[in-house]
């Protein structure tokens, strides 16, 4: 449980921690929240010759507003899970974001954990990349040779990879705000308080004279990289809002929902989601998407607004790629 | 004195036994302001690592440590070849047979490896971080053997060898026939004229204690002499046997369990790292310490359950039980660790449960595997026993068309049928079955839990209801020493206690039975004040440390109340005959006619008069005045060792609901009343009761560690091996029925076990209660929703799980495991 050694830096600004990114080389790493690097280097399945705390960049923190009814919401990507959580503008505009926040492990790893670090992270069983889809969210990006924006649908790119390069950093979200009657809920499916979603859809629908005028659905876990249900969006799209709608568009259009997955890019994929494996959350696991779909979406038709869960508790983390593979008893060998 | 005299003679003071005393030693356990082993800090102190194998079966070529022997504080490498002389080998003191066979079991491997997480070098350094560097250093060389992993397959016909240098992977075979034995009759014959028989195999999966404090032990040097704290259930046990192992006198050898962090069975042991860490502090005449990791821990420290059994019961139409076939195949692991092979031997027993069975047959196969030893964990054998039993029980009531309970209440012993010596040949003490059932269905809301099981049936519902019973017993206080002899055991099963009564008047105990978290302080205070009638607060319970208290047996099998606690009773009992002669002294009356009740002496029929045993005690330490002939000392000592074990019981049941959807289970409802014998303390038995049903509900719906192909841990953090936590268990209504035991002067029966032993099987058949009639009839522990969702859409037990962990800390997206992974476990297993 010791890491191995590593140079360390420590800027104040977004400028400062781009220069002692390059200044580290391929071998450096971001340090958010930790609660997803510092368990790896513990383990010594990651060894980054140089960390970058962005602890100290303290305009990288906080929530604002951008632009009037029709603009953003601006949150920065050292905004703890904690601080998403009670933040009013979020609660106002993005509740969605809040309620799946508060499915993040525990309050310890909330206090530490960041808004940015998770997205950043990209594990597909992580909660907050799936609702970042459904929000439509936008990602930009600072890297040496200025800023970019790049959209959720973009961001992700596969397993455990985003759109960053190595030498950018993920300074804000900017979450559109939604106009109109929207109802939003976070349905996540684990086995014990601690642990990471096996499955879990975000789910916002905007109805409108007792229909349902638009629908957005992510899914959490169901791929390498979070989805969106498309296809059981379109089916909901126009329908009378009640639990028929809802009941027909999971199942029916699951295939569709699966096909909207992510063309493979690059790199050895995990074996279950090369292709011609069978399809994430397929019909033999148990891990259906349909009932989740079902549930989520039934459950906003029912009480719109968002449905606080009990505090989840804690202990699941999983790896970067590793940067040194190692022979270790017990994690299985590389 | 006044006090005493005011007091009306009727009104005593009021007994500590049964008072619900909030634990005294929580406040220092909870903060951990105390010295757990890992706290300590030596002068000169050194720190080991431990080169570990990533592979289960392999020869070892070569151990290169020249790069870590030059490593920046690093102070010394030492490899199983170096140590090969003096290690000999970890000690098993358990031989449940005869022929059976120990491949030996040495603390560092010197040959070859036989499962992932076994010691192949220890690195001491000035650090831990520089040891902990220098592990990476080190080269090992493995050529590869053929791994060992499935019990079944390993007893086949051709199967490879888990030793390379043992020809069987068999360790021993145990039989026990009731027709042989004479405690019933023939089973094949009862089973021969039998109206029905089931059969079924049902798999107890491999667990992992996962006690809360990781292992840590060091050792300081002395001249010839050592003193090694380690966090151990078994200060006096682990002194006896690293003694024989090493060589080390007995006298030049002190051990001392400081606070210890819970243990579950786990703790039990003589570990290759305690005698490593003692080794290499011979060899370098310094401190020196171990800790593990959690890592560490989940991966080399012993694992507990892992049989698979199958289990006949042949009955009469009317529900009359004829006979039980069991056979056992126990995975022992890779080696034979403390009581490794006696595990299995604990539960055989037990299998009979309450019911009374005419015959009986046990068989059982202890199997070697290249993977990590298995040993004691919390119930040790009996819970295996008690599914096993319960399980066939509800299989046998729907063969039979029958109510499980009706089937229960038809073959159960009866109250009055006390003390019954069952077909297996213990002796039951005491206890009323149908008491206890009738008030936990109470406590449950049974018939309402029924009548909306009925309704959700009828209408479809995607949730089902089911309810599960378990009407369990279990045999503990680990103790009878003839008994344990006769089955072989290395040791006895008493327990020692003495009671010193200092000048100031107040007490010091000194146990022999070692608590790790249960309360023991709390407890024998609370004994110790009733029998000297002293404050609680004046007395003190010394334990763990073999100079301060030399006889012990420690605590474990749920021994400690019934056998350490009636040691204590019996040494006060005898603090008191000695204080009696003094006090007469004292008093100038004669010893016949002294009463003794709230802490005083007085003359029968004199009020006024009296002397208190804590006034006594100053007097004896003075000595001044003292009756002639006897010796100024009022302290005792006491050895218990009762004749039979006692026997809790008590019937458990669980409301549990099916989400047909996702497969996922959740406890609805879950009631139990427990018949421990005499309470000494409820808030600590409803402690106990709490513990153990989190223990035995986490076995029937979270925990199993997963091996992969090539004998990985699959399920090597606590991200994969999943242990409960408060959040995911369901509240519990707990109730008592109390029987004392006749077998000790307490009437207490044990409890650490108990809601353990009973909760797994009630679990499990309230699930299969609620989807039995989908067609389900089994489902694999644990019951995650990928296997529920099987069972309920594909049919069967819902499979193995998937050998890949998550892809947590890369345990899952491992050249390794991904290439194992199965559609099943496309992203990762049970996430
Ligand atoms: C016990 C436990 C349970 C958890 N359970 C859940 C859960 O149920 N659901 C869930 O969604 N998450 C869970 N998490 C993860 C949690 O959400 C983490 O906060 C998150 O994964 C990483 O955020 P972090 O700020 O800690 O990032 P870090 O660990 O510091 O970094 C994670 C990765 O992102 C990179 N990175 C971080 N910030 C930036 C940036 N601004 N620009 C570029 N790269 C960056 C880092 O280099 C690193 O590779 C859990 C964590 C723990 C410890
Ligand atoms: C071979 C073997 C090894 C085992 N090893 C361990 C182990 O090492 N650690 C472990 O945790 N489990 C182990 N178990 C399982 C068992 O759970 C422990 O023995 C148990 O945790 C505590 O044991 P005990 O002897 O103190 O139990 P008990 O004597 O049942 O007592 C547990 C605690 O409850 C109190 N108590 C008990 N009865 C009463 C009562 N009537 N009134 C008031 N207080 C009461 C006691 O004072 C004590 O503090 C083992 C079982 C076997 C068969």
């Amino acid at each position: 449980m010791i890491p191995a050694a590593f140079d360390y830096a420590r800027p104040t600004t977004v400028d400062e921690a781009l220069q002692a990114l390059a200044a580290g080389g391929e071998d450096a790493k971001v340090l958010a929240g930790g609660q997803s690097l510092i368990p790896v280097m513990r383990l010594r399945l990651a060894a980054p010759s140089m960390v970058v705390d962005l602890t100290r960049v303290t305009e990288l923190r906080g929530v604002r507003e951008e632009g009037g009814d029709d603009g953003a919401l601006v949150i920065g990507a050292m905004t703890t899970h904690s601080d998403v959580v009670s933040d009013p503008l979020i609660a106002q505009h993005a509740p969605l974001i809040a309620q799946a926040t508060e499915t993040v492990a525990d309050r310890q790893v909330r206090h530490r954990g960041t808004f940015g670090g998770a997205l950043a992270h990209a594990d597909p069983a992580g909660d907050l990349p799936a609702v970042a889809l459904a929000l439509d969210a936008e990602f930009v990006l600072a890297g040496p040779g200025g800023r970019r924006t790049v959209p959720a649908r973009e961001f992700f790119v596969d397993y455990l990879t985003t759109a960053l390069a190595e030498d950018e950093l993920l300074v804000e979200v900017r979450v559109p705000k939604l106009a109109g009657q929207w109802g939003m809920h976070y349905e996540k499916f684990n086995r014990v308080a601690q642990a990471w979603s096996i499955v879990a859809v975000a789910a916002a629908v905007r109805r409108e004279d007792g229909h349902i005028a638009e629908a957005r659905i992510g899914l959490t876990n169901m791929g390498p990289t979070p989805l969106r249900a498309t296809a059981s969006e379109q089916a909901l799209a126009g329908a009378v809002a009640g639990a028929d709608a809802v009941a027909e568009a999971g199942p029916a259009r699951r295939r569709g929902n699966l096909a909207q997955r992510r063309p493979q890019r690059q790199g050895r994929l995990p074996c279950a989601s090369r292709p011609g494996a069978h399809p994430p959350g397929g019909q033999r696991s148990g891990r259906s998407p349909d009932v989740g779909v079902s549930r989520a979406t039934r459950e906003l038709v029912h009480r719109p607004g968002s449905r606080r869960r009990g505090v989840a508790g804690a202990a699941r983390h999983r790896a970067d790629r590793p940067l040194h593979a190692r022979r270790r008893p017990g994690l299985g060998h590389r | 004195m006044t006090a005493v005299e005011d007091r009306p003679a009727t009104a005593g003071p009021a007994k500590e036994v049964g008072q619900a005393r909030a634990r005294k030693e929580d406040a220092r356990l909870i903060t951990g302001r105390t010295a757990w082993t890992d706290n300590m800090v030596l002068p000169g102190m050194l720190h080991l690592a431990v080169v570990r194998s990533p592979v289960a079966h392999a020869k070892l070529l070569s151990v290169d440590v020249e790069a870590a022997r030059s490593a920046p504080n690093v102070v010394a490498v030492f490899t199983g070849r170096d140590l090969a002389e003096e290690q000999g080998s970890i000690p098993c003191a358990w031989p449940v047979t005869d022929t059976m066979v120990n491949p030996g079991h040495p603390s560092v491997a010197v040959d070859e490896v036989n499962h992932v997480g076994e010691a192949v070098a220890v690195i001491v350094a000035r650090s831990k971080t520089a040891a902990q560097d220098a592990v990476e250093l080190v080269d090992v060389d493995y050529d590869p053997l053929p791994v060992v992993l499935d019990m079944e397959q390993a007893l086949a016909d051709g199967a490879a060898l888990t030793h390379d240098h043992v020809s069987t992977n068999e360790s021993f075979r145990w039989i026990f026939e009731s027709g042989e034995a004479g405690t019933g009759g023939s089973t094949d014959e009862a089973f021969a004229g039998a109206e029905v028989v089931v059969s079924r195999r049902f798999v107890q999966q491999r667990l992992i204690p996962a006690f809360m404090e990781p292992r840590s032990t060091v050792v300081q040097p002395q001249g010839d002499n050592f003193t090694m704290w380690s966090s151990t259930q078994v200060p006096h046990i682990l002194r006896i046997m690293l003694a024989m192992t090493t060589g080390i006198p007995e006298h030049k050898l002190r051990v001392i369990a400081p606070d210890v962090g819970g243990g579950f069975g786990g703790k039990l042991q003589v570990t290759p790292e305690e005698v490593l860490t003692l080794l290499v502090a011979k060899r370098l005449g310094k401190p020196v310490k171990w800790t593990e990791t959690r890592s560490e821990s989940l991966m080399s420290a012993h694992h507990g359950r892992d049989q698979v059994q199958f289990i006949d019961i042949a009955a009469d139409r009317d529900g009359t039980v004829r006979g039980l076939k069991v056979h056992l195949l126990a995975d022992m692991g890779a080696y034979l660790r403390l009581v490794t092979p006696g595990v299995p031997i604990l539960g055989a027993f037990m299998f009979p449960a309450i019911y009374k069975f005419p015959a009986y047959r046990f068989d059982c196969q202890g199997v070697f595997t290249n993977k990590t030893p298995t040993d004691a964990y919390r119930g040790a054998g009996r819970p295996e026993a008690t599914f096993a039993i319960e399980r066939i029980m509800d299989e046998l009531a729907v063969e039979l068309g029958m109510d499980p309970l009706e089937l229960r209440r038809k073959n159960w012993i009866r109250a009055e049928e006390f003390p019954f010596t069952t077909v297996a040949g213990l002796e039951y003490d005491s206890g009323d079955y149908e008491q206890a059932t009738r008030q936990a269905l109470e406590l449950l809301g049974y018939d309402e839990l029924r009548e909306e099981q009925r309704r959700r049936r009828e209408s479809g519902d995607p949730v089902q209801l089911g309810i599960g019973f378990s009407t369990f017993t279990e045999m503990c206080g680990l103790a009878p020493s003839r008994v344990l002899g006769s089955l072989s055991y290395g040791a006895g099963g008493w327990e020692h206690a003495s009671i010193r009564m200092l000048p100031t008047g107040k007490v010091e105990v000194v146990t022999g039975s070692t608590p790790h978290g249960q309360g023991h302080e709390t407890a024998w205070s609370q004994l110790v004040a009733d029998e000297l009638g002293v404050p609680f607060e004046d007395v003190e319970v010394l334990h763990g440390d073999t100079a301060i208290s030399p006889r012990g047996m420690d605590t474990y099998g749920s021994r400690s109340l019934v056998v350490g606690g009636a040691a204590v009773v019996n040494a006060a009992q005898k603090v008191v005959a000695k204080a009696r002669t003094v006090a007469a002294h004292l008093l100038e009356a004669s010893e016949d006619d002294l009463q003794f009740e709230g802490g005083t002496f007085s003359v029968r029929g004199t009020p006024g008069s009296g002397v208190s045993i804590q006034e006594i005690a100053l007097a004896t330490f003075a000595a001044h005045n003292f009756p002639d002939g006897v010796e100024p000392s009022i302290d005792a000592d006491a050895t218990f060792d009762p004749v039979n074990f006692s026997f809790p019981h008590g019937t458990h049941v669980c409301a549990m609901e099916v989400d047909t959807e996702t497969g996922m289970v959740t406890i609805r409802k879950y009631a139990c009343v427990d018949d421990v014998g005499t309470i000494v303390n409820p808030l600590i038995v409803e402690g106990q009761i709490h513990g153990g049903l989190a223990q035995g509900i986490a076995q029937a719906l979270y925990e199993e560690a997963v091996y992969d192909d090539d004998g990985n841990l699959t399920t090597g953090t606590f991200v994969d091996y999943l242990v409960p936590s408060a959040a995911d268990l369901p509240h519990f209504d707990t109730g008592n029925t109390v029987h004392a035991a006749p077998g000790n002067p307490i009437g207490a029966k044990g409890v650490g076990e108990a809601g353990c032993i009973a909760s797994t099987p009630a679990v499990v058949n309230a699930a299969l209660d609620a989807v039995r009639h989908l067609g389900v009839s089994d489902i694999l522990m644990p019951l995650t929703p990928e296997r529920v969702w099987r069972a309920l859409h594909q049919g069967g037990d819902g499979g193995d799980r998937a050998p890949a962990g998550t892809n947590a800390y890369g345990g899952a997206q491992t050249e390794t495991t991904a290439g194992v992974s199965t559609p099943e476990s496309r992203l990762g297993g049970d996430r």
